[in-house]
């Protein structure tokens, strides 16, 4: 059921990112380029995301729990560190060099196939090594 | 300058709406965040009950493809115009993505999306910091599109 549960999240997730144009990696960069011909449309998309899902999220917490009685998984309260800043500018770059986030990435695998592999492989590949050094290294 | 006729503010409200959707969607049914960096980096192993979730997440994305080209009627080419042409600016781009991502607990999504709806000074910080940056290096390095 779970497993069901979350592919719809992602279907919905997913039609979201390309009914949007944030799958477009030429939309996103006239998003990022605010000194030159700037195309506001991702602000929206952003906003209306929260729109959603900030009501969302409060009406969850205060029912305390999800439909079904599913346990929220809320992130815990963390601090901000040099990881959370130096993790935030990389992406930064990677984003702004190709106008490809993680999210976009994914749908770019059939939509682009196969110059978006140029893109995704290495992609996957650092998240899933950076993730392994950093669990290792944790105490 | 604003570039008024690349402007789509239709589309990118509705596909924005559709995104938080799918974002309470998943708390409301599995309690979890949408993450997708952190959903991608969970994929690959872990207690099973939490990479089986993970990958269909993933295939749901997948499948929303097919069904908006079968229901749109359109080609792939229609919704992607183009890549950025140089594969090892894609490469590079997609390294600093992943490690970023993995570094910084976080992309667009789980940062952007998720925390910011749950007013979180760190999520606000990290999208602070690499929107700037990534402005920052399009208005250095241009446009790769």
């Amino acid at each position: 059921m779970r497993t069901v549960t979350a592919a719809l999240a992602g279907l919905v997730f997913g039609l979201g990112l390309i009914v949007s144009g944030m799958v477009n990696p030429a939309k996103v960069l006239g998003f990022l380029d605010i000194t030159g011909a700037w195309d506001p449309s991702l602000a929206l998309v952003m906003g209306g995301a929260i729109v959603v899902t900030l009501p969302g999220y409060r009406w969850l917490q205060s029912r305390g729990r999800g439909l079904g009685g599913v346990l929220c998984q809320w992130p815990p309260a963390a601090t901000v560190d040099w990881r959370l800043l130096a993790g935030a500018a990389l992406f930064g770059a990677g984003w702004g060099l190709a106008g490809i986030c993680p999210g976009p990435g994914v749908l770019l695998v059939p939509l682009a196939w196969p110059a978006a592999l140029w893109f995704v492989v290495p992609m996957l590949a650092a998240l899933w090594i950076t993730r392994s050094v950093l669990q290792r290294a944790r105490p | 300058m604003i570039d008024w006729a690349a402007f789509t503010p239709g589309p990118a409200l509705v596909g924005g709406l559709l995104v938080g959707l799918g974002a309470v969607l998943l708390m409301a049914l599995n309690g979890r965040i949408a993450g997708i960096s952190g959903i991608l980096a969970g994929t690959l192993h872990g207690p099973q009950q939490e990479t089986r979730w993970r990958r269909a997440f993933v295939l749901g994305m997948l499948v929303a493809v097919a069904l908006f080209l079968l229901l749109a009627g359109v080609e792939p080419v229609d919704i992607v115009p183009a890549l950025p042409e140089s594969s090892a600016r894609l490469l590079l781009a997609g390294a600093l993505v992943g490690v970023g991502t993995a570094l910084g607990a976080g992309c667009t999504s789980g940062h952007g999306v998720c925390g910011l709806s749950r007013l979180s000074l760190r999520s606000l910080l990290a999208v602070v910091v690499f929107m700037g940056v990534a402005m920052l290096v399009v208005a250095v390095l241009g446009r790769a599109l």
